[in-house]
């Protein structure tokens, strides 16, 4: 009766494209004009925290390997502490800009989690191929909220945090269990599907 | 007097706020387009065109039909009241 990880990923990658489409209209219009409509202002930092508070399930049912548990409770945790933290910067519970410190924390949480739990090769299977892919963007995208700590109101790097949140909502739609990478898929990734 | 400088200047601000209106009404329609695309060349993979036999996550898990309403939910939902405070912004600060 569960679903297959697959979908799991394309609903994740659904959800995580309507985050990046917000933050790819908030870079173009500017903050100023973004928040002129209160809830606005909570609309992605709340979809990034349900994001987070919907990782707990995948957590506890797709317990592959300890490892898998691991990266999902660690994907969770970080989701909503940084979306958490967004939103009380938002409404103005906190005041300090150090608190988005844990948009960086997230994207490295979260590479370094897709790398250290895929245990296959690049060109083992399609689904590996995006796995290392993604953890390897998510550590280098990790350099934009990272430089918005000092430059907050650049237009090009709130357009890059954005676009690399749509590249990876992407990469989760293109996931497939079972399919080749490039032509490759290896024998041992078991029974091609559709 | 209207000097040059002044009349480039505003050129410029109107130039790059007709370009971000564009961007904004397009980008919902470009990602609904993109799922669309998507179903035409694996049609496979919106299995309501073929429910016979399929289970339930089958049916319920279709990623070009979930890009497709993430693209119109964003138009409906974000991009048309962006649209209107950029407008009424605008409005303001001429």
């Amino acid at each position: 009766m569960q679903p297959r990880a697959e979908m799991i990923h394309w609903a994740f990658g659904a959800m995580i494209l309507f985050v990046g489409l917000c933050l790819v209209c908030e870079a173009l219009v500017g903050q100023e004009v973004w928040r002129m409509r209160r809830w606005r202002g909570y609309l992605w930092p709340a979809l990034a925290f349900a994001l987070g508070v919907f990782l707990w399930p995948v957590m506890a049912f797709f317990t592959n390997s300890a490892i898998h548990m691991y990266a999902h409770g660690s994907w969770a945790e970080v989701l909503m502490l940084a979306g958490g933290a967004e939103l009380a910067l938002v409404r103005g519970r906190l005041t300090s800009p150090l608190w988005r410190l844990t948009w960086p924390l997230a994207f490295v949480t979260a590479g370094t989690a897709f790398l250290v739990h895929e245990q296959n090769p690049w060109f083992f299977a399609r689904s590996a191929f995006l796995h290392h892919l993604l953890g390897w963007t998510f550590i280098l995208a990790a350099i934009f909220p990272l430089a918005l700590m000092w430059r907050p109101r650049s237009s090009v790097l709130r357009g890059g945090f954005a676009v690399m949140v749509v590249a990876v909502s992407v990469m989760l739609l293109c996931d497939r269990d079972v399919a080749p990478v490039f032509g490759h898929l290896s024998p041992l990734a078991g029974a091609e599907h559709r | 007097m209207e000097t040059p400088v002044v009349h480039d200047a505003s050129a410029t601000r109107v130039h790059d706020r007709a370009i971000r209106v564009y961007a904004v009404s397009l980008l919902g329609p470009a990602t609904a387009a993109a799922g669309l695309i998507w179903a035409i060349l694996q049609p496979y993979r919106v299995t309501l065109l073929h429910p016979r036999g399929q289970g339930l996550w089958w049916l319920v898990f279709e990623p070009p039909l979930f890009v497709v309403v993430i693209g119109a939910l964003f138009t409906v939902l974000v991009a048309r009241p962006v649209l209107a405070d950029l407008e009424q912004a605008d409005a303001t600060t001429r």
